[in-house]
């Protein structure tokens, strides 16, 4: 089993209203950046490091991070910088991106040399994952939703390739274009760093990913739900042609450890306040839905569907009725989550039952405890973390083991997980090569 | 008033292009706005009285196949050129609103045969020298549609207090097209406003005062640059102005044509 550590570092700032009851809106994509103060930025830029760093210490096998921009839910706008930072501080753990937004990158070949660089830095302890990002982001960078999907997968296989054949090559795709791809840097893993893919619900993501044979990293989903996509997984995979185990599943998702009952509780209702991702349930923002639904980002008919069409319900986000809806009750759906084990906290001993429930019902190989989250502050983190190192990791393994929950690095696969079998038979390939190369000029 | 319009279909490079035609007269081709076909409105009988006009939807909008291909709006212009040559229509007028007057426009650069005459209103395009082109992504296309009026009452007459499934789906629907054909630059074409010196047949550009998608500026500078046109500014009028000022723009046009 492997058991990373997340927190979605959210820009804390006690004094710009939007914490608590001062009811100032939290907007999703309404914010201006007026109220950024960068010495509070770097402050909890360099706590959350700190904060990883002990995570490490505390025996977390990985320590994830993920993007974001403009948003204050998220300050992991450029992740591969805090990355690159861990890959230097950290000794041990694996560094998780969940992930880079792939199409929204002009040049993917530039992100190729970011990731190989920072795997080379930290000898191999890169975990990469990529996502298509929210409409968020589109906009942010301003890339063309319509063509979202496409460069995502133009865009992977581009950087896969740039990882795992030699260069010079020449790359020509609809979306991307490269006269000399020969990057000076390659990765330090061969072929190159495990991909993991985080996602949702969406199918088509899920489908790709288990033809890759790329582990799908469940983010923060209901349990149900999250059963029936990763039997879609292993449906896909069948498909495929191979059979799909818990090193092919990850599951993230919310875990506060804490002194008291009573510490532990308040603390994890934390988790729902202040500027924490407003695409969660129950927390204070609100989500401008035709942001998020840009058009085409989602895939569409060629012609107009004389009906109604679910995404064009989804799509249709209506200013009016956001500023008409109640705020969130939180105490309500903090109590919700909890009940469905969104959000788990507790003393150690409380705590480690849940996370067997939690286990048992989705059997994932890998797992991400997402804490300090919300409006936690550092105190709040390290008394988990320290909870976390002594009590429940130790606990957490034995139950894996248990239950014979393989992570992608616990099993010797032929084809790992993270890694797709063209790939596989090609670097096997080269390797032959090389070795008949070597044997000749032995000879 | 009450024109029963024929519905029908053309092949233009692979793709069936839908298409509404009613009326007498000269041939008038109009190309809606970014937010589709919204189908025979109550201005297309009044231009109908005057034209034999041809209402299509534009590739990739509504009805008509999407290019997938396509990327930009001067790629739209090429497949509607192919369009007038398929129905063999002959001295048209062409007449854009919004979206599809920057279609118009970037035709009439690249071919006149068959043209008689240019309408463009509220049509983007053009990089305003002052101020934007109102961004459609980043609200609801609801309220999008609203700005396109000069009031609220307007766009209630056109629409009424909660719109039609039917257009609702169709601005949603629209956008994704729209979204292919222009992002980055949002809705101009560096390229064209340098050609449209070439564009010899006389053109009538109309701009509703009150504007609020494409702002007047742009009206202005197409005057500017067409080397035979003239600007009419309709008053209490918006983008929409052949929907709000039916009968000034249909007089317009017509005093324009016959002149």
């Amino acid at each position: 089993m492997f058991v990373g550590y997340f927190t979605e570092r959210p820009y804390q700032d006690k004094s710009s209203g939007y914490f608590g009851a001062t009811g100032r809106d939290l907007t999703d994509l309404s914010m201006s950046n007026r109220d950024y103060d960068p010495k509070l930025g770097a402050d909890l830029y360099n706590r959350y490091l700190d904060e990883k760093v002990f995570a490490e210490e505390m025996g977390f096998d990985g320590l994830m991070l993920n993007e974001h921009h403009s948003t204050p839910f998220c300050m992991g706008g450029v992740m591969n910088v805090e990355a690159s930072i861990l890959a230097r501080i950290t000794q041990r753990a694996k560094i998780v991106l969940l992930g880079n937004v792939l199409p929204i990158w002009e040049d993917p070949l530039w992100l190729a040399e970011e990731l190989a660089e920072i795997d080379m830095i930290s000898r191999g302890r890169l975990v990469t994952g990529w996502v298509r990002g929210t409409g968020r982001e589109s906009v942010a960078h301003n890339s063309q939703p319509p063509f979202n999907w496409e460069r995502f997968q133009e865009a992977h296989d581009l950087v896969v390739k740039a990882w795992s054949q030699p260069g010079p090559f020449r790359w020509e795709s609809d979306h991307y274009q490269f006269r000399y791809v020969n990057p000076w840097s390659r990765p330090y893993q061969n072929p190159h760093p495990p991909i993991w893919i985080p996602g949702v619900m969406s199918r088509n993501t899920v489908k790709w990913a288990a033809e890759h044979r790329y582990p799908y990293v469940m983010l923060a989903t209901e349990l149900g739900p999250t059963v029936e996509s990763f039997k879609y997984y292993e449906e896909c995979a069948r498909e495929a042609g191979y059979e799909a185990g818990t090193q092919h599943r990850g599951y993230l998702w919310k875990v506060h450890v804490d002194e008291t009952e009573e510490l532990a509780e308040a603390t994890a209702r934390k988790y729902i306040q202040g500027p924490s991702n407003p695409f969660l349930e129950g927390n204070q923002g609100n989500v401008r839905s035709f942001i998020q639904n840009l058009p085409g980002l989602t895939s569409r008919t060629n012609l107009l569907p004389t009906s109604q069409v679910a995404s064009a319900a989804r799509a249709r986000g209506k200013t009016d009725q956001l500023k008409d809806a109640p705020k969130s009750d939180m105490r309500g759906t903090f109590e919700e989550q909890s009940d469905k084990m969104g959000i788990v906290y507790g003393t150690p001993k409380t705590v480690i039952p849940k996370i067997r429930h939690v286990l048992e019902t989705l059997r994932p190989g890998s797992i991400i405890f997402w804490d300090g989250d919300g409006a936690m502050d550092h105190d709040d983190a390290m008394r988990s973390l320290r909870l976390f190192g002594s009590d429940v990791l130790p606990a957490v393994r034995e139950i894996g083991k248990e239950l014979e929950l393989d992570s992608p690095f616990d099993v010797d696969d032929e084809i790992p997980a993270g890694y797709s079998p063209e790939v596989v038979a090609a670097a096997k390939a080269a390797e032959a090569r090389a070795a008949a190369a070597a044997d000749a000029a032995g000879a | 008033m009450g024109i029963n319009p024929s519905e029908a279909q053309v092949e233009v490079a692979g793709l069936n292009i839908r298409y509404f035609r009613g009326g007498s007269g000269p041939v008038a081709i109009k190309l809606h706005h970014s937010t589709g076909n919204p189908g025979w409105m109550s201005s297309d009988d009044a231009l109908a009285e005057k034209f034999d006009l041809i209402v299509p939807d534009l590739p990739g909008y509504n009805q008509s196949d999407r290019p997938v291909w396509a990327r930009s709006v001067r790629d739209i212009s090429i497949l509607m050129k192919s369009f007038v040559e398929e129905l063999e229509l002959k001295d048209v007028t062409l007449i854009g609103c919004g979206l599809g007057g920057w279609v118009a426009a970037e035709l009439a650069t690249m071919y006149d045969a068959e043209l008689s005459n240019l309408v463009i209103s509220g049509a983007p395009g053009i990089k305003p020298n002052e101020g934007f082109i109102e961004d459609q992504i980043m609200m609801d296309w609801e309220e999008y549609v609203q700005l396109g009026f000069s009031s609220g009452e307007n766009y209630l007459a056109a629409y009424g207090e909660d719109a039609a499934e039917v257009y609702k789906e169709l601005w949603d629907y629209s956008r994704e097209m729209t979204a292919r054909l222009t992002w980055k630059p949002w809705m101009y074409n560096k390229s064209l406003e340098p050609l449209l010196q070439l564009v010899k047949i006389p053109t009538l550009v109309i701009w509703g005062a009150d504007d609020r998608i494409t702002p007047l500026t742009c009206g202005e500078q197409y005057s500017a640059a067409l080397p035979n046109s003239s600007l009419q500014v309709i008053e209490n009028a918006g983008h929409c102005v052949e929907h709000e000022e039916t009968s000034k723009f249909v007089e317009l046009v017509s005093e324009f044509i016959g002149g």
